[in-house]
């Protein structure tokens, strides 16, 4: 009988297929040149979506606005190349703390109240950013966006080029940076303790854990991340737009987490591809109606159960 | 300013019909249905075929778009929401998002996306002035329409939950579930009812709304969130409390956009934030109730 | 004979709910060590207590004090760092986790590690050692890999005390916990908890009065929110009015 530490270790380590998939996923902008420009899309949606899984999917919290911080840090990143610095590490890492900050701000917005509370407050909060991005247009070029970004070299060394390669490159780097990062966050204590307050809140609170601080960390952090994912966004695109903001974004998000599957960050990765190829799929077939089919989606998705997706071989056994 | 006052009412009481469905079936069923919107979509449209295929006149067409639209809410939440009452919040909402997907792309393509004009009968056109300078009170005819259709029904809905059986029935599976059931009320025929009614109420506030609000497929996602403030501060313990919150969302909105048109929908954004950080469970909870 | 010292304590506590007085000026002091038995009929207001004590309740009035120091604005989490853990009449647990899992959450939490992000969960041996003996305890440690949400329900109720115990309380508030558990495993589980340390503080709500009687050395007899009285088995045994509480209840107060 395995002991306690290995039998903890064993379900935290590095599974056999992840660095593998890590060096492929390194490999692609050189491997399919070409497609460099989707590549970097999905690179920045995955990184996005870990973020959302953060609180959504480990700690449980229903939001509906997690688009505010990838906005913030677009703009903070696009201001920052325009009128300080060029340098895309640099300008990064300010979007990063932008939109930590705002989402300390807004993490007391989450701590009491309902789910549906909740709910309204993170669509609140998203809604308003973009109304104040549309009105302060001296500062955000308004319902035009900022454009004309232009970034310096990549450590000093790699320029963007035309094709794109260096710009999905540098996101794959900053994704699978996070994703390393949050992979130690999620095995930890700490993150034990945040999957404890999504599964039964009254006894974490009867074990000592200080939910509150838990809820208002975790959501900082994952503002953080989803800054970091907008900045790429602003200085890969070169110009940083208010639907950064738009509700839309962060119903997608929470769609494509849900398609590939919350509480093991690879959901976020695979329902970027997935709904990113799908999107491209469908719109080419019936442009109108990617809304009718992705709503489609969903409702039967949902009534299936959501566990049952990524686990094709339940869809044909009775219900339990 | 009385005049914006007069609207904001109007707008408010418009916002409460088309939210108090909504509001009894959180409070109810505790199933956040965010495709409460699609069903006042509906009305909207069933009043503008009508109107403009068949010459069905405007006010047989409120009492028609009730039925029908309470009518398809009665078979989905026999058919669809009901298996999705235990399930929880974040399924709830990914669904009923679905269904408005759903109904917005079918209004897309079966209606077009362009907006749809309700061609109001003479006598509701027009308007009144009373008084003078700033304390002149303008009323829109069609306003004061809406809002004594309006304040009929929530009359009539206060007197059904207070003075019926099918009201205490309705407040007593509101309470507490099982106790209920317990004492014998078929709970599921209590749902049911109240789903339909809820729903027929919102195509109904759609219909009455189409000349105001605007129609046209985006409707469910636009006024959605207005919705679901009303029902975030005013709770739903209650019909006054959304109904106290609609008229406050209508006048801020109405008095916010006129007054400081730059940061007008901001306003009420901001005022919810606020709101629901101090008293999370809404504005007016019942004291000692469960919230 | 010293006084005895006073863990706990709870000083004129009421808590009322609009028009319905749950909790009547209820005064109670549980000693150092003590085995105390809080009983009463349905809905005299014994989990209302508990409620009230660790936090999750904030009395309208009163005071209760934790080792001589006064709890009462703090919060539930708080309570717990200072020693005072409850158990849950009905289970409450974390159902996507294994009981491993769950009690390695508690220990590192307990021990201060429930902020650390960095290392993985358990690699602390520390940790891990004091898994196994709770899981060994428990008789957990065939189940320790499995979902809790698959669990039989005796091994959930296992689990349930198993995870009070994994933060080393002082003061330990048990709300029935044998309930639903068949009756050749009671014994068993309250023999663990009546085999905790001499200086753990126990206060226990239960209803099966063999059991009651066997464990305690101190009982409160709770009646409509308020305290009828309070005293060592034997003279409440022999109380004509608890007797008329549980007689006209229709429950028998036996003991041999």
């Amino acid at each position: 009988m395995m002991n306690a530490q290995q039998s903890l270790h064993n379900s935290r380590r590095w599974k056999v297929w992840e660095p593998v998939l890590w060096l492929l996923a390194l490999a692609l902008p050189y491997l399919l040149g070409n497609h460099a420009l989707i590549i970097n899309e999905i690179a920045i949606v995955a990184l996005f979506a870990v973020s959302l899984d953060l609180i959504l999917g480990y700690t449980g919290i229903v939001s509906l606005g997690h688009a505010a911080f990838f906005g913030m840090g677009a703009y903070a990143a696009a201001l920052f190349a325009k009128l300080v610095m060029p340098d895309p590490l640099i300008g990064l890492a300010f979007g990063i703390v932008v939109a930590t900050l705002v989402g300390a701000l807004c993490s007391f917005t989450i701590m009491r109240g309902s789910d549906l509370t909740r709910l309204m407050v993170t669509l609140g909060v998203g809604m308003l950013l973009m109304e104040l991005a549309n009105k302060l247009d001296w500062l955000t070029g308004g319902a035009d966006g900022l454009q004309g970004v232009m970034m310096g070299p990549v450590l000093g060394r790699f320029e963007f080029d035309l094709q794109g390669q260096v710009a999905a490159w540098y996101s794959i780097s900053i994704l699978l940076l996070f994703l390393f990062l949050s992979r130690r966050l999620v095995n930890s204590p700490f993150g034990a303790t945040l999957t404890a307050v999504r599964d039964n809140r009254l006894r974490a609170m009867a074990i000592g854990i200080p939910v509150t601080s838990r809820l208002a960390v975790i959501y900082t952090i994952a503002a953080g991340v989803a800054g970091a994912a907008g900045a790429l966004l602003a200085q890969t695109t070169g110009f940083a737009s208010i639907d950064v903001f738009a509700f839309d974004r962060s119903a997608d998000l929470v769609l494509l987490l849900v398609i590939g599957g919350t509480g093991w960050l690879y959901g976020g990765v695979a329902g970027a591809i997935v709904f990113k190829i799908m999107q491209d799929l469908i719109s080419s077939i019936t442009p109108q109606y990617w809304t009718f089919w992705i709503g489609l989606f969903l409702v039967v998705l949902v009534m299936v159960g959501r566990e049952r997706l990524i686990r094709p071989w339940t869809w044909f056994r009775g219900k339990k | 300013m009385l005049t914006i006052l007069f609207d904001g009412i109007a707008y408010g009481m418009l916002l409460f019909i088309l939210a108090v469905g909504l509001a009894v079936t959180m409070g109810l069923m505790n199933f956040i249905n965010l495709a409460h919107g699609a069903f006042a979509m509906v009305g909207g449209y069933i009043t503008v075929v009508l109107m403009q295929r068949y010459d069905v006149p405007f006010l047989l067409c409120l009492p028609i778009a009730f039925v029908v639209v309470a009518l398809l809410g009665a078979v989905l939440e026999r058919t669809l929401y009901r298996p999705m009452y235990r399930r929880p919040h974040l399924d709830q909402v990914l669904f009923s998002i679905g269904l408005t997907f759903m109904a917005v792309a079918a209004m897309d393509y079966f209606m077009t996306s362009s907006q749809q004009i309700v061609q109001l009968p003479e006598w509701l056109k027009g308007r009144t002035e009373l008084g003078e300078g700033a304390l002149m009170l303008g009323m829109g005819h069609y306003r004061l329409f809406i809002i004594a259709v309006c304040a009929a029904l929530t009359v009539g809905l206060q007197y059904i939950l207070t003075k019926t059986r099918f009201g205490s029935r309705l407040r007593a599976s509101v309470d507490d579930q099982r106790v209920a059931a317990g004492l014998g009320i078929n709970v599921n025929v209590v749902f049911l009812s109240t789903f339909a009614v809820g729903s027929g109420l919102a195509g109904l506030g759609g219909a009455l709304g189409a000349e105001v609000l605007g129609l046209d497929p985006s409707f469910p996602l636009k006024f959605m969130v207005y919705f679901l403030i009303v029902v975030a501060v005013g709770g739903t313990s209650s019909i006054t409390g959304p109904l106290l919150a609609a008229l406050l969302l209508g006048i801020a909105d109405v008095a916010g956009k006129y007054y400081i048109p730059t940061f007008g929908a901001f306003i009420v954004y901001a005022l919810m934030i606020a709101i629901l950080i101090w008293r999370p469970q809404g504005l007016f909870v019942r004291k000692g109730g469960k919230a | 004979m010293s006084s005895p010292e006073i863990v706990l304590s709870a000083q004129g506590l009421v808590k009322r709910f609009g028009g319905i007085t749950a909790t009547g000026n209820v005064n109670l002091d549980l000693r150092k060590g003590a085995r105390h038995a809080l009983i009463g009929p349905n809905g005299a207001g014994k989990t209302t207590l508990i409620n009230l004590l660790t936090g999750v309740l904030e009395p309208t009035e009163g005071r209760i004090l934790l080792e001589g120091k006064d709890i009462t604005d703090l919060a539930p989490h708080q309570r717990v760092r200072r020693g005072m853990v409850r158990t849950f009449q009905i289970n409450q647990l974390f159902d996507t986790l294994t009981p491993l899992e769950t009690l390695a959450l508690t220990i590192s939490q307990h021990l201060g590690m429930g902020g650390a992000w960095w290392q993985p969960l358990g690699k602390r041996t520390q940790v891990a050692e004091r898994c196994e003996q709770l899981l060994e305890k428990f008789h957990l440690t065939e189940v320790m890999n499995q979902k809790t949400n698959v669990l039989a329900y005796g091994k959930r109720r296992l689990l349930e005390i198993a995870i009070a115990l994994a933060c080393e309380p002082r003061v330990l508030l048990l709300d029935e916990p044998v309930a639903g558990v068949p009756a050749g495993e009671r014994e068993e589980l309250l023999q663990t908890v009546a085999a905790l340390p001499a200086d753990v503080s126990v206060l226990l709500i239960e209803h099966d009065m063999d059991l009651v009687f066997s464990f305690a050395n101190r009982m409160t007899v709770l009646v409509n929110g308020t305290v009828l009285t309070e005293g060592d088995p034997d003279t409440i045994a022999n109380d004509p009015r608890v007797k008329a509480v549980y007689l006209g209840h229709g429950e028998e107060l036996a003991h041999g």
